[in-house]
């Protein structure tokens, strides 16, 4: 009689942590994840707007990849997305929930543009390159350190914190760029130093791009040494692990939080400059565009391995390149094309969790395992 | 006596392996008070769960008034009208008292104006003291536990379950609450409550149930029953482990604690004047109710908790120099020269860190080492890989993340380690709790063989036939203070029992609490 009443109440399935998945087993799943995206879009592109699903993919691809040109823009979109996401990395790492990386990479833009406009003229080549560093960096760095000294101190909330800190950022920027705008009271400051050049990145083997490729690809290898191999990196996770075990073996949290943010700040630092002076050569406020947002996702999909984010940031410039091109190809609007970066996005996380947990269907007395 | 308001027959309830509750039997009436006693883990709390409808039997029936009843969920539990106030109070901060007390009521009741009266009658009627509009953040600890008491008086329930209701008050707030729960039971209503402080089983109570290991031992009438009866119903037989011990040799004064207090943010006294000493080549046991202290002070030790006031003295076997490491950061303290080891009780959360691997947790003590910014991870996987085959850790490798293991050998991987680093003092809080009997040994074996090298060992331990068998010396401590220091070769599991639960009445009546009304 009791037994019958308990089982009477057991929930249909239940979820249970999954301990020890294969690799391949969990690469399998993740690729079940994107063909099982790729039938849903197929099916939601059908049933939306009538074409050929097949030819839809074959234009995100086109879109992607079609031209060489093409292939440079999504290797400097992925650098620039990349480098943001490095510079979060250390933070998310230390569960310091940093979403002011859209401000931070700004203030180091603006920086940048700062030196380009008021020292482009006065100062000798190399000596300009080292005050654009030294500014962006530096300027991004302190913009990251405010919130975590309050977060150290106070323990004040470094979310609400880092985010409102964003909007401070963009409203300089547009103060900046309005003050300084050329022609007066066109709110745009538009190319600067178009004729010298001066504090532009030069074309590497004729490829205007390359000096940011390269500079991220040797970002990504020191990142992934720093968290991987050097001390403050190792404490930086036990931090981020449990601050009870860090304080423990006697790390002092306070300092680790502010070096960290010092440091993932500069980092953002050096994607403005990258913005700045190695793409755009000039700044609005919506020179990083949401990337700061966009880098957490591709930090986290990632699992914090600098490594693995060279493909996540890969995957989301991949998609949305493509989409833009469906968009104007098959003449369906913005919205659409992002339907479908979306619903490949949440499959891919979403196979995050089938990794991670197995469900248990319960018949009565009998389980089945999914 | 009136009729039994519930009755529990043959209950009995396993989690895994572990049995927490054996056939217990047991009987409330109405207008009566009843006690359950028992060490920690005896099962008293889940035992009351079970009546809450948070857990279910495995086995046995419960009956209410006679019938018998299905409690499956908290919701059957108020069916019944069963109210339990738990250890932790389960309240919404920014909610006022009468929030919280209407919260979770059938939506067409929902009356805040009509509740209100209600509650106004309810607490006339008891004699409780609170301002209801008031929001519990800004509340005592003990305002509280008043609003708990009276959400589920409102809710209609007649048997009240209240689990360890005065380990949070102060005595003055304790007798207030005793004279409510008198007016509750004259009203005839069925209260228990779980308790380890045997003077206030003696006070308020009709009746005593004895728990020990999830058995129930017996149930005499409080007017018949003594401490030192209780006692020996609680604490059993003594059992003969055979824990290896030698005779300590070249004892000497390593760690003197001098008159240490600390308070606890609402204003308890965590720690009360405790004084003793950690001799070389000795272990030293310390026995107390959980939450008597044991951990703030270890933890004083060790640099992580701030003291109000007291010494903790290291006399330096190297270089006989006595240093004060009261209040220094476990940096410091190491710095000094200090060689302390310390097994917390808290293995994942503190001792080690869950998702990282052997080595990784390796690495926690001794990363620093040398002036490179980059970790060098050769010792450590050698550390690793010696604990592993000398301690005989079960593990697929040294790169499996800790959380992965079974309790056991998490234990061994952080007694290891902490053991690695050559102590000269080691303190091990619990170090063999959710152990099995193999694992155990191995740990003994461990602190013992440490002993012999002329550690000052401190261990914390909850099974009094373990300390009685494994420590030189025992320091007993209630409610923050010391209340005795015996010899551990001679000692009695009764002896230590009472000085558990001895508290000094005239001591309580000078207290003053943290109560700030």
């Amino acid at each position: 009689m009791k037994k019958y009443e308990k089982s009477a109440r057991e929930p249909l399935f239940h979820i249970a942590k999954r301990d020890n998945l294969a690799t391949w087993q969990s690469w399998g799943i993740r690729i079940a994840s994107i063909a099982a995206a790729l039938i849903v879009s197929a099916v939601v592109i059908v049933a939306l707007t009538g074409e050929n699903p097949i030819k839809v993919y074959a234009t995100i691809i086109d879109g992607a990849i079609g031209t060489q040109r093409r292939v440079w823009n999504l290797m400097q979109e992925t650098a620039i997305l990349l480098c943001i996401s490095l510079a979060v990395t250390p933070a998310f790492k230390m569960r310091f929930w940093n979403i002011g990386a859209e401000g931070q990479a700004l203030i180091g833009g603006l920086a940048t543009a700062v030196c380009m406009m008021f020292f482009g003229e006065s100062l000798p080549s190399p000596l300009l390159y080292i005050l654009i560093i030294v500014m962006s960096m530096v300027s991004a760095a302190i913009w990251a350190v405010i919130p975590a000294i309050f977060k150290a101190l106070w323990n004040t909330n470094e979310t609400l914190f880092t985010l409102m800190m964003n909007y401070i950022a963009i409203q300089l920027v547009s103060y900046f760029t309005s003050v300084n705008a050329v022609p007066k009271g066109s709110g745009q400051i538009g190319v600067i130093n178009s004729i010298t050049k001066a504090g532009w990145f030069p074309a590497l083997a004729g490829q205007s791009y390359l000096i940011n490729i390269l500079t991220v690809a040797v970002l990504t290898v020191l990142m992934y040494i720093y968290l991987r191999y050097s001390k403050h990196g190792y404490e930086l996770s036990v931090v981020g692990e449990s601050e009870n075990t860090a304080r423990y073996v006697g790390i002092n949290v306070k300092k680790v939080i502010i070096r960290t943010m010092l440091f993932s700040g500069a980092v953002c630092g050096i994607a403005g400059i990258l913005l700045v002076s190695g793409t755009d050569h000039t700044i609005s406020k919506d020179t990083v565009a949401g990337r700061g947002f966009t880098a957490i996702m591709v930090s986290w999909l990632a699992k914090f391995n600098p490594l693995y984010m060279v493909l996540t940031s890969l995957l989301i410039v991949f998609l949305q390149k493509g989409a833009l091109e469906i968009s104007t190809i098959f003449g369906l609007n913005d919205s659409f094309s992002e339907i479908i970066t979306g619903i490949i996005i949440f499959f891919i996380i979403g196979s995050e969790f089938f990794i991670n947990y197995k469900i248990k269907f319960s018949h009565s007395h009998k389980e089945v395992e999914a | 006596m009136g009729t039994a308001a519930i009755e529990l027959k043959n209950i009995t309830k396993t989690f895994g392996k572990v049995v927490a509750n054996k056939n217990v039997c047991l009987t409330v009436n109405r207008g009566e008070i009843l006690s359950i006693l028992g060490e920690n883990g005896s099962g008293k709390t889940t035992l009351m769960n079970m009546i809450s409808g948070i857990y279910f039997p495995d086995d046995g029936q419960i009956f209410i008034d006679g019938k018998e009843a299905v409690i499956a969920s908290p919701r059957d539990a108020f069916k019944y009208k069963i109210g339990m106030i738990h250890q932790h109070f389960k309240l919404v901060d920014i909610f006022t008292a009468t929030e919280n007390i209407v919260l979770g009521i059938d939506e067409r009741k929902y009356n805040l104006k009509t509740a209100q009266k209600q509650i106004k009658e309810t607490c006339e009627k008891y004699g409780f003291e609170i301002d209801f509009s008031k929001k519990i953040y800004e509340m005592s600890v003990s305002e509280k536990q008043t609003v708990e008491i009276v959400k589920v008086l409102y809710r209609g329930a007649d048997i009240l379950i209240l689990d360890e209701p005065t380990a949070v008050l102060t005595p003055q707030e304790t007798r207030k609450l005793f004279a409510v729960l008198r007016k509750m039971r004259d009203d005839g209503k069925a209260i228990i409550i779980i308790t380890h402080k045997l003077h206030e089983v003696l006070e308020i109570s009709d009746r005593v149930s004895v728990l020990r290991k999830g058995e129930y031992i017996g149930t005499v009438n409080t007017a018949e029953a003594t401490e030192s009866t209780l006692t020996e119903m609680m604490v059993g037989k003594k059992i003969t482990l055979n824990i290896e011990r030698t005779e300590p040799k070249n004892t000497e004064e390593r760690l003197v604690v001098k008159n240490i207090s600390c308070m606890s943010r609402d204003g308890v006294k965590l720690l009360d004047d405790v004084s003793f000493s950690a001799r070389s080549g000795e272990i030293l046991g310390i026995a107390g109710i959980a939450g008597s202290g044991q951990r703030e002070l270890l933890e004083a030790i060790a640099g992580l908790q701030h003291l109000q006031s007291g010494e903790i003295i290291y006399n330096n076997p190297n270089t006989g120099e006595a240093e004060n490491i009261r209040d220094k950061t476990p940096m410091q303290i190491r710095e000094l020269g200090v060689r302390l080891s310390f097994v917390p009780e808290d293995r994942l959360g503190m001792g080690l860190v869950g998702n990282m691997d052997i080595v990784d947790n390796m690495m926690l003590r001794s990363y620093r080492k040398g002036h490179s910014m980059f970790l060098e991870r050769k010792s450590p996987k050698t550390l690793a890989n010696d604990i592993i085959h000398n301690l005989e850790v079960v593990t697929p490798s040294a790169a499996t993340p800790v959380r992965r293991l079974s309790g056991g050998n998490v234990q061994k991987v952080l007694v290891g380690r902490e053991i690695a680093s050559a102590p000269t003092v080691l303190m091990a809080a619990y170090p063999v709790r959710g152990l099995d009997i193999n694992s155990s040994y191995t740990i003994y074996n461990l602190l013992n063989e440490q002993k012999e090298n002329g550690v000052a060992v401190i261990f914390v331990g909850e099974d009094l036939d373990v300390l009685t068998e494994l420590c030189d010396r025992i320091m007993v401590i209630g409610s923050g203070k010391v209340t005795g220091i015996v010899n551990g070769r001679t000692a009695t599991k009764e002896e230590l029992g009472l000085l558990m639960i001895k508290t000094n009445d005239s001591e309580i009546k000078s207290a003053t609490g943290g109560s700030d009304k």
